[in-house]
């Protein structure tokens, strides 16, 4: 009926003949670029890394402004005409200027906003800012979190009931009263340490600010894995083996936690714009004469009605890259998690 | 019981030419299971046995339509009380089909019921779902099913949850469920491998005395053939998807035709085959090719007895169990009571015993490793153990390597072969990067891998050569003795018998004593020198191989060696005693003081709690 052929090794449990399972690393890249949404979501992410990054080539060369200083005065042509830029307002009692509507062309292709500054250009610039600080302060986050939700993990005792009960502590702050109580400290001094001095406008206090808000948050889940993977059967063979704790530490667990890392961060980054905004917007984020989206936002509030593609721009900016970061982040995590039906 | 099916001429279920597809990475799609024919007839009992990944829990699923219709293709015919099963919709399968003609019972009572309701609830739901009778009426009958399970008080643990049933009752409140709508065919998916072999024993006879009553069709899915032996009437043997062999139970054992079957025979650990060998003998080596058995070689060295590598004294080790507002001790667990014993270099002690009796507990007390509270006394070659601690344990616990029950576990995910048996040389300073290698190269050899496979990754191996790899790297440190805990249970029984003659050759060319603890009394049989029989935490009996298996002196070793199924339909147990023995727990209030217990010495060497005489 069937000749069994078998060298001196078994035939593997799943049968010979399957080839065995790709590394960790190679399966979340394949899994990664065969989901369409992965892949153009990615795809979407890099075009707008591209751009905000090209800002100073599109200042110099297409907008022929400079972004951050104000434009009151300044004329543009358009059909041959000299125009300027705050023009004399045809709204209620034609009293104050309104800034020039959007061009559709190389100069204040997006208008110009109450300071007479190319919004376009100033979108770019402010979304080098936003990224960056998103960007950032979720390496903040996780590097914070993953210090501290490994040290509580793995040491117990004393120390974990201390980390813990701090993380409870800061998990009871609304995020955004921490946030806006910590920026009022920060924001308006200049803060020396040692070396660097940190002036008011420096995009490093909003990093640090909306990095420390959100450690909670990622700090609990990993304290949880580092749990599990301590009582794991190859950490207590490591033990048994007679590895050196810090050893275990690095080699053994780290390495099993990045998983749980990684899903967070573009969902953490998508969540740092949207924090960032809403600081910047209320004043307490990004300062002048540094550009965000969330100032852009709050510069196109008072012209609303007459301008409103100065406030939809960042709008659409802020939406359009956190659902992409969104999007990404759910097939990431379908990708990573064995149990979801993408993981296999 | 040999009701054969020329008595009814219209089988219970009939499986025509059935295939089974699954859908794989990438859409590819590939079959586990090609051509397979069954028939089995009312009363009957078929046996489907394979090792792991040979297709026949598959085929289970396939029977009753268990399978992911997105991910899973059927082909083929089965019939079920002439009703073609493949033909009928996913609603007909769950209104008439599933729990009313078939009844399934699975290898996992721990998980197979629900937290949250009681036994009473699930069964009584059970007996509704499907017919239109009263509460009162279903009570009664769940109440009475339960009593035909042999569940002692049945009235009063109706309103139990399954977490207050030991693994042994949770079995037989499923088999009461699955008997519920008295179904035509009962499969039963390995219901007896997580159990106890003395549990084991109790559930065969329960359903064979079920299917008596019931004269219900019962298709019997095992890897374990002494389960095979004692209650299947016909045996299909598969492997990797196709049926090898199929005949009736006694053509199988007696006569097999296909060398797989030969093999499968001849690999199964027997009972008894140990009688009047003087010394460990490994097991026959099987070339599962031509079905040829080379008969299996004695173990060259005898243990040096002249002073003991490990001596164990006192050993106790206890788990506390908080509660109460401010997390007190309440309750502690006696997971290992007063155990004391020696092992001598050279030597294999096999601790045996039921889950939970604290087997497990005590090897990796002895390295500290267990996570409760221990004290007494561990001595190797004049170093204390439990004085050790920090840097001077982590030194200590290289001359003492464990081989873990399940190396894919054991192994980090993320790290190479290479990688997981040079850490440990390393971490300890034995040589260079380069001599690690070398050695972790030579060891690959010897325990039958070649060095090349270094490079991978835990997961590119199959379960016995993953073994292998665990062996070579608790070698890696030059121990003086090994702990192998379950090493061997988890592996198919081809598997199993090399990777146990593995540790005996080791034993030979390095002279290392071996731990060896498992429940399996088989495979203990064939590797110890010695041997302990170990129930709620304290040895009851301890002494040579043979006296303890020829003439076991307390009644619980000798219940133990009973319990034992043997891979011989001719030798079927009479009826075992009915009545199931009630679980017994190591969980004792705080202010509980064990007894003291007093061993006595029937032979030299042969040591038996003294309350074997009394106990019986």
């Amino acid at each position: 009926m069937t000749s069994v052929s078998t060298d001196k090794l078994p035939p593997s449990p799943t049968g010979e003949g399957v080839s065995a399972p790709d590394g960790p690393w190679k399966r979340l890249s394949a899994g990664l670029l065969s989901s369409p949404t992965a892949v153009l979501s990615g795809i979407g992410l890099i075009l707008i890394v591209i751009a905000v990054l090209l800002a100073p080539l599109y200042a110099n060369h297409v907008a022929h402004t400079d972004p951050f200083r104000s434009g009151l005065s300044a004329k543009i042509e358009i059909d041959g005409k000299k125009v300027p830029v705050m023009q004399r307002s045809t709204e209620g009692l034609g009293l104050g200027v309104t800034p020039i509507g959007p061009t559709w062309s190389g100069e204040y292709m997006l208008g110009a906003d109450t300071q007479g500054r190319d919004v376009m250009a100033r979108m770019l610039y402010g979304g080098r800012s936003s990224l960056l600080i998103a960007a950032s302060a979720t390496m903040l986050t996780l590097v914070l979190a993953a210090i501290i939700g490994v040290a509580a993990g793995y040491t117990g005792g004393l120390v974990d009931g201390v980390l813990s009960n701090l993380i409870d502590m800061m998990w009871a702050f609304p995020v955004y009263l921490l946030a806006i109580s910590l920026s009022i400290v920060m924001i308006g001094k200049t803060i020396v340490l040692g070396p660097i001095e940190l002036s008011s406008s420096s995009l490093i206090i909003p990093i640090t600010i909306i990095g420390l808000v959100y450690v909670p948050y990622v700090a609990r889940p990993v304290r949880g894995r580092v749990m599990a993977i301590k009582n794991s059967d190859f950490v207590l063979a490591a033990r048994g083996l007679g590895v050196r704790r810090h050893r275990i530490l690095l080699r053994h667990i780290l390495p099993n936690v990045l998983s749980t890392l990684i899903v967070f961060a573009p969902m953490l980054t998508a969540l740092n714009i949207v924090t960032e905004s809403a600081l910047s917007f209320l004043s307490v984020g990004v300062q002048a004469p540094n550009a965000s989206w969330g100032t852009i936002l709050q510069d196109g509030q008072a012209l609303l009605y007459s301008r409103p593609t100065v406030a939809l721009a960042p709008g659409i900016a802020i939406m359009v890259t956190v659902l992409l970061l969104n999007l990404f982040g759910d097939v990431l995590r379908d990708v990573l998690d064995p149990k979801s039906a993408r993981g296999r | 019981m040999t009701k054969s099916s020329e008595e009814n001429p219209a089988p219970v279920l009939s499986v025509r030419g059935l295939s089974v597809s699954f859908r794989g990475a990438r859409g590819v799609w590939s079959e586990v299971v090609r051509g397979l024919d069954l028939e089995i007839g009312a009363g009957e009992t078929v046996a489907l046995v394979g090792e792991s990944g040979s297709g026949k829990s598959v085929t289970s699923m396939a029977i009753t339509r268990l399978l992911d219709p997105a991910t899973s293709r059927l082909g083929g015919s089965i019939i079920l009380d002439g009703q073609d099963i493949l033909a009928l919709s996913e609603e007909d399968m769950v209104s008439r089909i599933r729990g009313q003609k078939v009844a399934m019972i699975f290898q996992e009572p721990m998980t197979s019921l629900h937290p949250i309701y009681t036994i009473g609830d699930q069964i009584t739901e059970a007996l509704t779902v499907h017919s239109q009778i009263s509460k009162a009426e279903a009570r009664k009958q769940a109440i009475e099913l339960l009593h035909r399970v042999r569940v002692p008080h049945a009235e009063a643990r109706m309103s139990d949850f399954p977490h207050a049933f030991s693994g042994g009752m949770r079995q037989r409140v499923m088999i009461a469920i699955a008997l519920a709508s008295r179904p035509k065919l009962l499969i039963a998916d390995e219901p007896t491998t997580a159990l106890d072999v003395t549990v084991e024993g109790e559930i065969l006879d329960l359903l064979r005395d079920l299917q008596e009553e019931f004269g219900m069709a019962m298709l019997f899915i095992t890897h374990d053939m002494g389960v095979v032996a004692e209650v299947a009437d016909r045996t299909v043997v598969m492997l990797r998807g196709e049926m090898v062999e199929s005949g009736t139970t006694a053509q199988i054992f007696d006569a097999p035709v296909q060398p797989y079957t030969k093999g499968l025979l001849a690999s199964v650990p027997r009972l008894g085959t140990m009688r009047g060998e003087p010394v460990p003998l490994r097991f026959p080596v099987v070339d599962m090719a031509s079905g040829s058995v080379t008969p299996g070689t004695k173990l060259d060295r005898t243990p040096d007895t002249a002073a003991p590598l490990l001596k164990i004294r006192d050993l106790v080790t206890r788990f506390d169990k908080r509660g109460g507002l401010l997390q007190r001790r309440v309750a502690q667990v006696h997971a290992v009571e007063d155990v004391s014993f020696d092992i001598y270099p050279g030597e294999t002690l096999s601790l045996v015993g039921e889950s939970g009796c604290g087997k497990s507990t005590t090897g990796r007390s002895l390295i500290q490793l267990s996570g409760g509270r221990s004290s007494g006394s561990v001595d190797l070659k004049g170093t204390e153990l439990f004085d050790a601690s920090g840097e001077k344990l982590r030194r200590l616990r290289r001359r003492i390597q464990m081989i873990p029950q399940d190396p894919l576990a054991s192994l980090s995910p993320r790290m190479t072969i290479s990688e997981a048996l040079t850490e440990p040389f390393l971490e300890h300073r034995m040589g260079s990067r380069a001599e690690a290698r070398q050695k972790a190269e030579m060891l690959m050899n010897q325990v039958g891998l070649q060095p090349d496979m270094l490079a991978r990754f835990p997961h590119e191996f199959s379960g016995g050569q993953r073994q292998r790899v665990c062996v070579a790297r608790a070698l890696m440190l030059d121990p003086e003795m090994i702990i192998a805990d379950e090493s061997v249970s988890a592996l198919d029984v081809s598997v199993k018998a090399q990777v146990v003659n593995l540790l005996m050759d080791i034993q030979q060319n390095l002279g290392l004593a071996f731990l060896f603890i498992s429940h399996d009394i088989a495979v203990v049989e064939r590797i110890s020198h010695r041997i302990a029989v170990m129930y709620l935490g304290e040895i009851v009996e301890i002494g040579p191989r043979a006296a303890i298996m020829e003439s076991p002196a307390h009644p619980y070793t000798r219940r133990l060696i009973e319990a034992v199924a043997v891979p011989d339909p001719s030798r079927r147990h009479s009826r075992r005693s009915q009545e199931p023995v009630e679980l017994k727990t190591p969980l004792h209030p705080m202010s509980y003081v064990p007894p003291k217990r007093r061993y006595i010495e029937i032979t030299p060497g042969h040591l038996v709690r003294d309350d074997a005489m009394t106990a019986a």
